[in-house]
């Protein structure tokens, strides 16, 4: 009997080594293409990146040299306009469906619009802003970008806000009301205030989401050669420069794409660290 | 049905009370016997009989104090509890009361019989159906019938009045007989307390089963009882 | 100060389910009174009725009159003015998980407009040791999530809150339910404070803890009110034979 019950406890523990061990086989095959990728950006790209970079617009074609500022800057206006649009929004819908139309049909209505414009491709997104905005307007413009980029950030922004507020216990909910705090107050200053770190989370998934997108801005933004702060014309982007630069014939050219996407990456990366530390300055010792 | 332990805890206790009482009674039985037919033999018995009186009632105080401790009982099981430490009491003073009552015939035998002007018998039996129907007030939780013993403690009194002034003149007229006369009038004592304590263990009962406090009843309402029902 | 309560044909429901039926009762001002029953008899749903948090539910219902001091609470009032005349601490400790401990306590206020930074200070300190909480905390009143604290002080943190908008009732649900016996014991002597300034209504299923602090005891059953009386009376000699079988345990 003894024997019997060692043989089944070494097969056991034989099994869960290898589960952890087809686990981590799992894990490392998924974040090996990310490291790799990452890795091999650094290779091309890094021994192209130098101050010049960021302080220079783009040389004519022929000429060496220049940078890629207009478009960092760019993609900082195009990302601030769609932010804009796209966090209010998205936090809005998400504080009805999770707070004030629970079971509602126009609650179900709103978040099936949703998931169904998470799944709409950038490009179509592209195509409508241009309907939208591009047309009326007679040209291209950073607002038109923006829009496409905020239109794209909305439904991301609110399903993680419904989530992040639907996890909130209803006992914080009870305790607010029993003070004699009127619903939507309560709402505001305690129930949003409790997701508040899951919502930011959601909003930065969006935006590095949309920090990337080169699609929608094809026939919004339209990218310009030259420095530009007008919200009026259209505007350079980073991926949307490194695709032009990418796909034309000159060496010069692609490597400053190479550089193009390392500094994306990296700039999304910093941008979300630093609204992370930001956020958790202000949180207390113990909080949850 | 829930808490079926303390259930049968319940019963367990109320058996154990029973077997006491049991002891107690037969005790005054035998002491009213010794004090008939004067055998001192039966003197013995009521003597040996006290240890193991005294055993129980220790061992029912220590059990109840047990289930008071342990089962937070409430309601009639709490009244049911504080009665049968009442009632132990009341029990083991009665076995005091019979081991008197035979050392009381112990004595008169040595010193010889008299005739004395008081009937210890008829008192004896009237408390002792006291002390039987107190306890069967008990076994069948009737508090019209402990009611009903409360009623008779008044003729016991009544005897215990008489015998003292009657022992206590043959005391000062015919001194050759103090002796004789003063231990008369001891069992004549021990019989009224016999009568208390079983006017006691009704009113214990009637506590438990109704709730209701009837003890002293004369004093405090003046002869009244405030808690009978109907 | 307290005030009495004054129940009279109160019914509730959830949906179709008839929670409560027919209650009538008057709830002494400045005493506790301690709401039994088995689970599911409708106490909670009586309570929630006191200070209308029982239609948060959307399929809730309430017929019926409940007058607190002088004001019929369904007639005359709305929600929100009754919940701040009436206090709740609820079963399981829910303080704000992002808020200090001052903030906590000072929520109520706060939220409603209060603004003057040396009252608000005040009424925290004496909520707090209203509470017999403020010599716990009060080194780090504004540095510490009210969510770090241990269950028993997260439960006095919540009495505290709820005694800092000045009720003139407090409503408790089980408060110590969640609490180890110290904690419980805290809370009862709290409980005994506390009787002088506010009227109390306390829901336990611990028979023990009720006869321990209120004056009177109702026993619920099925959403009927069986009995209402002192706490004497009722756990030493209760009239009705369902009461009886409910305290000694001899049902559920």
């Amino acid at each position: 009997m003894r024997q019997e019950y060692t043989l089944r406890a070494k097969m056991r523990s034989g099994i869960d080594g290898a589960a952890t061990g087809l686990a981590i086989l799992s894990t490392v095959l998924v974040v090996a293409p990310l490291v790799a990728i990452f890795v091999y950006l650094v290779y091309k790209g890094a021994s192209s990146i130098n101050l010049d970079f960021f302080i220079k617009v783009p040389k004519p074609v022929g000429e060496s040299g220049g940078g890629m500022a207009n478009a960092i800057l760019g993609s900082g206006i195009l990302l601030g306009i769609g932010s804009v649009i796209g966090v209010p929004m998205g936090i809005a819908g998400g504080v009805y469906l999770a707070e004030f139309g629970r079971g509602t049909k126009l609650a179900n209505a709103i978040r099936f619009t949703a998931d169904v414009l998470n799944g709409v491709p950038s490009i179509v997104m592209g195509i409508a802003a241009y309907s939208l905005v591009v047309i009326p307007m007679h040209h291209f413009s950073a607002f038109s970008g923006g829009v496409a980029l905020g239109i794209m950030m909305i439904p991301t922004v609110c399903r993680t806000t419904e989530e992040m507020l639907l996890m909130v216990p209803n006992a914080v909910r009870e305790a607010a009301l029993a003070l004699g705090v009127p619903n939507w107050l309560s709402v505001l200053a305690i129930t949003v205030r409790t997701a508040s770190p899951g919502i930011i989370t959601g909003c930065m998934l969006a935006f590095a989401r949309v920090a990337g997108e080169t699609a929608p801005l094809i026939f919004t933004a339209f990218g310009n050669a030259f420095w530009s702060t007008n919200l009026n014309r259209e505007i350079a982007a980073l991926p949307l420069q490194i695709y032009v630069y990418a796909i034309s014939p000159y060496d010069e050219w692609h490597r400053l794409a190479w550089a193009g996407a390392l500094v994306l990456i990296v700039l999304i990366v910093l941008a979300v660290s630093l609204v992370r530390y930001v956020t958790s300055r202000g949180v207390l010792k113990g909080a949850s | 049905m829930t808490r079926i332990r303390f259930q049968q805890s319940l019963e367990d206790l109320k058996e154990q009370l029973l077997v006491m009482a049991g002891l107690a009674e037969q005790s005054i039985q035998r002491a009213i016997e010794a004090y008939r037919v004067r055998d001192l033999s039966i003197c013995d018995l009521v003597t040996r009989s006290e240890n193991a009186i005294n055993r129980l009632e220790r061992e029912i105080d220590q059990a109840a104090l047990d289930l008071l401790a342990m089962e937070q009982p409430m309601a009639g099981d709490l009244r049911f509890i504080l009665a049968v430490i009442k009632i132990n009491a009341d029990l083991e003073r009665v076995g005091d009361s019979a081991k008197a009552i035979s050392d009381r015939v112990r004595h008169m035998e040595q010193l010889g019989a008299v005739e004395l002007p008081v009937d210890i018998p008829k008192m004896a039996t009237l408390a002792a159906a006291m002390v039987r129907k107190s306890l069967q007030s008990f076994i069948e939780a009737d508090p019209e019938m402990a009611r009903s013993v409360l009623a008779m403690d008044d003729a016991v009194d009544t005897m215990n009045k008489a015998a003292y002034k009657a022992l206590t003149k043959v005391m000062e007229e015919q001194s050759h007989l103090a002796a004789q006369a003063l231990n008369a009038l001891m069992i004549s004592r021990a019989l009224e307390r016999v009568a208390d304590h079983a006017t006691n263990i009704s009113e214990d009962v009637i506590f438990w089963v109704q709730g209701a406090d009837v003890r002293h009843y004369k004093s405090v309402t003046g002869g009244r009882d405030p808690n009978a029902k109907g | 100060m307290g005030v009495g309560i004054e129940v009279t044909n109160l019914n509730a429901w959830y949906g179709t389910n008839h929670t409560l039926q027919d209650i009538n009762l008057h709830i002494p001002a400045n005493q506790a009174t301690a709401l039994i029953g088995p689970s599911g008899c409708g106490k909670s749903t009586f309570v929630r009725c006191l200070n209308r948090m029982h239609e948060t539910n959307p399929i809730a219902r309430v017929t019926g009159s409940v007058r607190i001091g002088d004001i019929d609470i369904y007639a005359d009032a709305k929600p929100v003015e009754i919940r701040r005349r009436v206090g709740m601490v609820f079963q399981r400790p829910n303080p704000f998980p992002t808020m200090s401990i001052y903030d906590n306590v000072a929520a109520g206020l706060k939220l409603n407009g209060y603004r003057n930074r040396h009252a608000l200070d005040e009424i925290v300190e004496r909520s707090l040791k209203n509470s017999a909480l403020w010599d716990e905390v009060k080194d780090d009143l504004k540095k510490v999530s009210g969510a770090s604290l241990s269950g028993g002080q997260q439960q006095r943190l919540c009495i505290a809150r709820a005694l800092a908008v000045d009720p003139e009732v407090l409503l408790m649900d089980e408060p110590a339910s969640a609490l180890d016996p110290v904690s419980t014991s805290k809370i009862e002597d709290l409980i005994f404070q506390l009787k002088s300034q506010y009227t109390i209504v306390i829901v336990t299923h611990n028979m023990q803890q009720a006869a321990r602090v209120a004056e009177k005891t109702g026993f619920f059953l099925n959403g009927r009110m069986v009995e209402f009386d002192s706490t004497h009376k009722i756990f030493t000699n209760p009239t009705d034979k369902r009461t009886e079988d409910y305290i000694t345990g001899r049902f559920g």
